[in-house]
């Protein structure tokens, strides 16, 4: 199965892919519609501590401690990736509490629970983290 | 007191297109800019830009630009800006003024004044989509003697020779001057490209060993990093005599940039300055020269060729005679536009002359004098496209040097000032953080995607001209026809002028 991967080595701490995420995933096609002005709830978040920098965002683990948490069986494993339907999220959170890489998040409101869908769930149809990372840390390909 | 000299470029931001992501922030080595909480708004100070547009490409936006500045001293024919600064500056410092690339300055460039021929009706043009067009060639001595065995059989009598597939190679640059990823980008491509880079003085790092039949040795007046294992693992060895961007002069390494790793690779101790001396201490002579030539082959068991590297000077031609004739296979010549990692302003810009010059007196001199098969050719010094590689080949040219087109492609924004050791782009840098910023990844896939677009190209212009291959090329002046040229300029290129038939 294809997954993202972030290779620390390559990773700037430039930040630029949270700012390609909120983007992909506000509805707006135009950058500065999109963003200007507001704070951000990207569903990848660069991890920095001195000069290591690590993006992190959801692994779609197999067997998902978030799935299996859900009181509201708003998460399920379509055998590609770990899907919310906000439709069923109550918004309790327990998802956030469990995740242990901090991938999943509350939305803009705090309403609801949002994740990574791999942008299938957006108008750019490719992972946007990827495609404009600067240095290819961040790279969506198939390994065993 | 140091008088306060405004900056030459500004930070140009428009705020309706800035999303404050501060990526611009975090990707200046040099903290231009930087995020004001209390406004929510980014700022500049652009006195620190040095115009390298790094935060110009990295802005999701496309929020910024940098333009130059309209600020100015009173307009002055002779007196301009940058020369009224450069006394405040050293009139500040009361040091020599250090610079990096190759000559900016606006002195002619006979590349583009040289216009190239094709074939029309009599003499057919080749398709190279079509028809075979060779670019492989091989650099050496041609002199192979008839020589036979005591059975009748022809002996090989010819001296080691270098394959190129593509008739460009990647200049020398130290280890130390530019970064490990810069270095891993060019020995990747060369491999792929089948080709060669070039160490330059600075050694060969331990982990690049393995890209050893791709690679020429330096041999550089301060013998950094050379031993027998350094000497074996490479495919030519180049003595350096000189270098275009600084002729006549060493160089000097600041201790700054002597990391663990890199003292390792020269073999210098850490932290301290690393310095070349003018000339090699042990050279004062063609015989001189003879001598290390044979050493090296000697040490080397007479398998690699020995390249002789000297800047375009007054008198090429005629060193380059004395260099044909002190046993080295290959003329490695630098034009007065070549890069370097650091060197005094003033030399670089006002030492050496230009390469299409030297290389057409160099070949010149060398037919004359009956030596022209003892070596080949090698030209570097501002080769800026496929166009360039094409008219050198038709001076004389074997093959081309490329050094700054080659980090231009590696993201370099000849910002020139690589001599500060903060590389925004990871490429004359030490700093490990930028120094990851060159991914070689990419790094070595865009240098293939250079040289193989600029040989498809050089294919086109050869099967325009009716020429299937590099070696029937080369040195096929009537290729060439000159514009806006004196009589004199075309007599030293030995060119006809536009219009003139054959
Ligand atoms: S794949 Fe899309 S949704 Fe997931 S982290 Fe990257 S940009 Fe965000
Ligand atoms: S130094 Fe380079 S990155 Fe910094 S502001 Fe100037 S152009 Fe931008
Ligand atoms: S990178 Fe562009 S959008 Fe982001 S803070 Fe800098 S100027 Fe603004
Ligand atoms: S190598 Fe780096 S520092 Fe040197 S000119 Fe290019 S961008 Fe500037």
């Amino acid at each position: 199965m294809k997954r993202i991967y972030v290779n620390e080595k390559w990773c700037l701490g430039c930040h630029l892919c949270e700012y390609e995420c909120a983007f992909a995933n506000s509805g707006v096609t135009d950058m500065v519609k999109a963003l200007k002005g507001k704070k951000i709830h990207p569903n990848i978040r660069v991890e920095d501590r001195g000069d290591v920098h690590f993006a992190v965002n959801c692994r779609h683990c197999t067997d998902a401690i978030c799935v299996r948490s859900c009181i509201a069986g708003a998460l399920s494993f379509d055998g590609e990736m770990v899907r919310i339907d906000q439709n069923k999220c109550v918004g309790c959170l327990t998802c956030v509490l469990v995740c242990p890489y901090g991938a999943i998040l509350p939305d803009d409101e705090g309403h609801v629970a949002q994740k990574c869908m791999l942008c299938t769930n957006n108008f750019t149809q490719e992972p946007n983290c990827v495609r404009h990372c600067l240095n290819n840390a961040i790279v969506y390909e198939e390994r065993d | 007191m140091n008088i306060y000299i405004q900056p030459e470029y500004e930070v140009v931001r428009d705020r309706d297109r800035c999303i404050a992501c501060r990526v611009c922030e975090r990707q200046c080595a040099n903290l231009v800019h930087s995020y004001d909480a209390e406004t929510g708004k980014m700022q500049a100070d652009s006195t620190q830009c040095v115009n390298c547009h790094r935060c110009v490409c990295v802005c999701p936006t496309h929020a910024l630009k940098i333009v130059k500045s309209d600020d100015t001293y009173k307009i002055n024919g002779n007196w301009d800006n940058q020369t009224i600064n450069e006394v405040y500056r050293q009139a500040n410092s009361g040091g020599v003024l250090l610079s990096s690339m190759g000559n900016p300055k606006d002195y002619p460039v006979f590349w583009d004044k040289m216009l190239i021929n094709a074939s029309q009706v009599t003499n057919p043009p080749i398709d190279p989509l079509r028809e075979p067009m060779e670019t492989q060639l091989w650099l050496g001595k041609r002199t192979a003697k008839i020589e036979r065995d005591e059975k009748g059989r022809l002996k090989n009598t010819l001296a080691p020779q270098l394959k190129l597939k593509v008739p460009i190679m990647f200049s020398a640059m130290s280890y130390g001057s530019i970064s490990y990823n810069a270095h891993e980008s060019l020995a990747r491509a060369a491999e792929e490209l089948g080709t060669y880079y070039n160490t330059g003085e600075g050694g060969l790092h331990k982990d690049f060993y393995k890209y050893g039949k791709n690679t020429i040795v330096q041999v550089a007046s301060g013998r950094f990093g050379v031993y027998k294992d350094y000497l074996d693992a490479a495919a030519a060895i180049e003595i350096k005599m000189g270098q275009g961007a600084k002729p006549g002069i060493g160089g000097h390494l600041p201790g700054a940039k002597i990391s663990a790793d890199v003292s390792e690779t020269r073999m210098i101790p850490q932290g301290v300055d690393a310095i070349s001396p003018a000339p090699h201490h042990d050279i004062y002579s063609i015989e001189d020269l003879r001598q290390l030539v044979y050493s090296l082959k000697e040490a080397t068991d007479y398998k690699k060729p020995v390249i002789v590297k000297i800047a375009a000077v007054h008198n090429c031609a005629a060193i380059a005679s004395g260099i044909a004739r002190s046993g080295a296979d290959i003329i490695a010549i630098d034009g007065y536009r070549g890069g370097t990692g650091a060197a005094p302003t003033r030399i670089r810009d006002n030492v050496g002359i230009p390469i299409e010059l030297a290389l057409a007196q160099v070949d010149q001199r060398l037919r004359e004098e009956g030596i022209r098969d003892e070596v080949s050719i090698v030209v570097g010094g501002s080769v800026r496209s496929s166009a360039d590689v094409v008219k050198a080949i038709a001076l004389g040219a074997d093959a081309c040097y490329i050094g700054t087109a080659a980090l231009l492609a590696l993201g370099c924004h000849l910002c020139r000032t690589c001599q500060t050791g903060k590389c925004n782009w990871g490429i004359a840098t030490q700093r490990p953080d930028l120094v990851k910023r060159l991914n070689p990844d990419i790094g070595y896939k865009r240098l293939v995607n250079l040289v193989t677009a600029w040989n498809h190209e050089i294919q086109e212009m050869m099967g325009g001209m009716g020429i299937n291959s590099v070696e029937a090329l080369r040195g096929n002046r009537l290729m060439l026809r000159g514009i806006g040229l004196t009589d004199t300029e075309l007599s030293v290129l030995g060119i006809k002028y536009a219009g003139e038939s054959m």
